[in-house]
């Protein structure tokens, strides 16, 4: 006998479908709804729509921009310049919260007791206290606590310290710099083959290449022999005393540098307990088995550990990303330039058009998000375990 | 701050649910049923909108809206006080969360046209300018090329400041910051060489200095900043209500009643207009208020230039010269159409 078909609404399948339907529509109804009565309200409110607005005049001029913008650039560009200044606060964050990480949390597992101590006060000082407190802080407390202008710490070679900014000489290439350039990425090429080539020799032999150092050595002396032969193509714009301020070379404003720290400050103390877990996830006897082989403790942590340990570590990293670029929004603390504080801030005061400009703001935010996500998983999926 | 970045968020999110068209009258119908007036001020700025220790707003701007209760309710104290951040004023006032706007707010044509809002008139005639240390020795705003300068973000005052510099060929390095207090605390840790203004705010901000005197305000004014308050366009009724609030205190002014000698005139005055201000003589206004709402105004709150001096003038710390807020045949330029 074979089974008689049930009847279709009481097939699982088609009951599935249906549902997902119903709320798929349900969710979309809505959306549409709020969308037409708020359009329809800012109408009878007589406020402007649209995104027009994007290419009118912005009139008011930013401290940091990483790109050319005056005061005669449009509300477009200034929402460019402000999601510059979030990537690049973002990025640098990344990158010296995850150095000091890792450093603090392999610190942490130091025999050293001093060594060990010392990373755990870090750890429970800065994770503890909030982050606005911290920017307020180091802006507060100690960056407008340098000197000014008129008294500015010399750090030796056309360096200077003050409470308006770090000022650094800055290179600006002359004619035949191209040459330098080439250089380096010549050397970047025979770095690859030889790294290649050690490795391989090493399969077929054993034997071991200093392949780091060698490396090292030809990206830097190579570009260099040839910068020199060229006639030093590099004319150095040097910072002075120019009226109120320092002028030429380089300047990081402490808004900037204030918002950096807190935030890699911060962020490293939750990296470095994520980078110890994932260290002591790795078994004692990985340890003792690679000593057994004749490793060096150096390389032991290098080859055997930390591959493993990254299992681990990654995927609580990805959120430690993600939460230092959306703290960066509080930036709008301390008068940073980011992308809430001169889109989602000044713009939207100036423009009144809060419904776009949020909308727009909160977009970027969660682009970021997503691509860092994206990155970060297919990092995972290749560090990830490979079982047999 | 994100505060505001949330207040922003949320209004919006209000903006799109709240249902139903807006019909004229509809804040006058609303601020009647709920039974007091709320009001949007600044978030503390001595002299036009600060709260005192036990929590009771003074200030110019203050004012502005206790005589709209009185005029409304016969009781300036039927007012309940929002402070916004200058990023947050406008979306309150668009969003319903205040009924007026009276936080030294700048009256530009962009924002009657396009903010979906109006104001009503001018509380207090001001304009930009420049405060900065003694120690500096710089005598005048021409001489300022190539200083870092303190501003509060989302104001006209960061645009006038551009032009300003661009139409002197000058350069300059802006640091925007959020609230009134950083500003001020960024200008005395020396961020930067200059701090700028509305000028009464200037004034205000130069007493909460550490030292006071080390700063001096330059005389360049550069730029007109007419403060006023604002309403929600759609309801014109609420809007004349606002306007006339205001005009009574000038006229009351105008014709020295003040909140002292007020019930005096009321019974003893044979001047036309002042029975007229007064009540005594009927005025069919049409407002849709009750007939002695000039009165109470002058009575509870007093009139422009008693409230100018209590809150901004010489019985101030703040000290300001009526200036351009003297009447207009008094030599300034406070002027306001007759109750008649």
């Amino acid at each position: 006998m074979t089974p008689s078909k049930p009847p279709f609404w009481n097939d699982p399948k088609v009951r599935a479908i249906v549902f997902q339907v119903l709320v798929s529509a349900g969710v979309i109804a809505v959306g549409v709804y709020l969308v037409r009565n708020l359009l329809h309200n800012l109408e009878v409110r007589g406020i402007s729509t649209g995104f027009g607005f994007l290419h009118n005049r912005a009139g008011f001029a930013v401290n940091l921009t990483l790109i050319p913008y005056d005061e005669d650039s449009s509300y477009g560009r200034t929402f460019v310049v402000g999601l510059l200044n979030t990537l690049l606060v973002s990025g640098l964050g990344i990158f010296f919260a995850t150095i000091l990480g890792f450093v603090v949390g392999i610190a942490r597992l130091s025999r050293n007791w001093l060594v060990a101590t010392l990373a755990s006060a870090y750890v429970e000082t800065f994770r503890n206290l909030p982050l606005l407190v911290q920017i307020l802080f180091w802006y507060f407390a100690v960056f407008l606590n340098l000197p000014p202008p008129t008294e500015a710490i010399h750090l030796g070679h056309s360096a200077f310290l003050t409470l308006r900014g770090l000022y650094l000489p800055w290179p600006e290439p002359e004619p035949g710099f191209g040459w330098t350039l080439g250089a380096f990425v010549v050397s970047v090429g025979a770095v690859v083959f030889l790294v290649r080539w050690a490795r391989r020799r090493q399969e077929l032999t054993g034997r071991i290449f200093p392949s780091f150092f060698a490396s090292i050595a030809i990206l830097v002396l190579v570009p260099l022999v040839v910068f020199f032969a060229t006639g030093s193509p590099l004319e150095w714009s040097k910072p002075e005393l120019d009226g109120f301020n320092f002028t030429g070379g380089v300047a990081v404003i402490p808004e900037l540098a204030a918002l950096l720290l807190a935030l890699s400050v911060y962020t490293a103390a939750f990296i470095a307990e994520i980078v110890r877990a994932g260290i002591l996830s790795v078994s004692h006897g990985q340890t003792e088995a690679a000593g057994a082989l004749g490793l060096s403790r150096a390389r032991t942590l290098r080859l055997v550990v930390i591959p493993q340990a990254m299992r681990v570590t990654i995927p609580p990293l990805t959120s430690q990303y993600l939460n230092l670029t959306k703290n960066s929004s509080l930036a709008t603390a301390i008068g940073y330039p980011d992308l809430v504080s001169l889109f989602a801030g000044t713009t939207l005061n100036q423009t009144g058009q809060a419904v776009e400009v949020m909308s727009m703001t909160m977009a970027v935010y969660l682009v970021i998000s997503l691509v860092i996500s994206l990155l970060m998983n297919w990092f995972n999926a290749r560090m990830a375990l490979v079982e047999r | 701050m994100r505060m505001s970045s949330v207040t922003t968020a949320v209004s919006g999110l209000l903006l799109a649910i709240a249902a139903g068209t807006v019909h004229a009258g509809a804040t006058f119908d609303a601020v009647k049923k709920r039974g007091f007036v709320q009001c949007g001020v600044n978030t503390g700025l001595a002299g036009f909108s600060v709260a005192d220790e036990k929590g009771v707003w003074k200030g110019i701007d203050v004012d502005v809206c206790r005589a709209v209760a009185a005029a409304v309710f016969g009781d300036a104290s039927k007012v309940k006080f929002t402070p916004l951040t200058a990023k947050e004023r406008f979306t309150a006032l668009q969003s319903g969360e205040v009924d007026v706007l009276s936080r030294n707010t700048t009256w530009t044509v962009v924002r009657d046209g396009s903010l979906g809002i109006s104001f009503t008139g001018v509380t207090y005639y001001d304009g930009q300018g420049f405060l900065v240390k003694k120690k500096l020795n710089v005598k005048s705003a021409l001489k300022l090329n190539g200083a870092t300068v303190c501003v509060g973000s989302g104001t006209t005052t960061e645009l006038n400041l551009q032009d300003y510099f661009t139409s002197h060929k000058m350069k300059f390095k802006p640091v925007v910051y959020d609230t009134s207090d950083e500003t001020v605390k960024g200008f005395e840790a020396g961020r930067c060489d200059v701090l700028t203004s509305d000028q009464s705010q200037l004034y205000a901000l130069k007493i909460k200095l550490a030292k006071p005197d080390d700063a001096v305000v330059l005389p360049e004014v550069i730029s007109k900043e007419p403060l006023g308050p604002a309403v929600r366009q759609g309801d014109v009724e609420w809007f004349n209500i606002v306007r006339w609030s205001l005009f009574a205190m000038v006229d009351a002014e105008d014709l020295g009643v003040t909140s002292k000698n007020i019930d005096e005139m009321k019974k003893s005055s044979v001047v036309p207009d002042v029975k007229r201000l007064v009540g005594t003589e009927a005025v069919k206004h049409g407002l849709g208020i009750p007939d002695d709402w000039a009165y109470q105004v002058v009575k509870q709150v007093g009139n422009y230039g008693e409230i100018f001096e209590a809150n901004v003038g010489a019985g101030s710390p703040l000290k300001i010269a009526r200036g351009l807020n003297a009447l207009w045949n008094k030599g300034g330029i406070q002027y306001a159409p007759p109750i008649r």
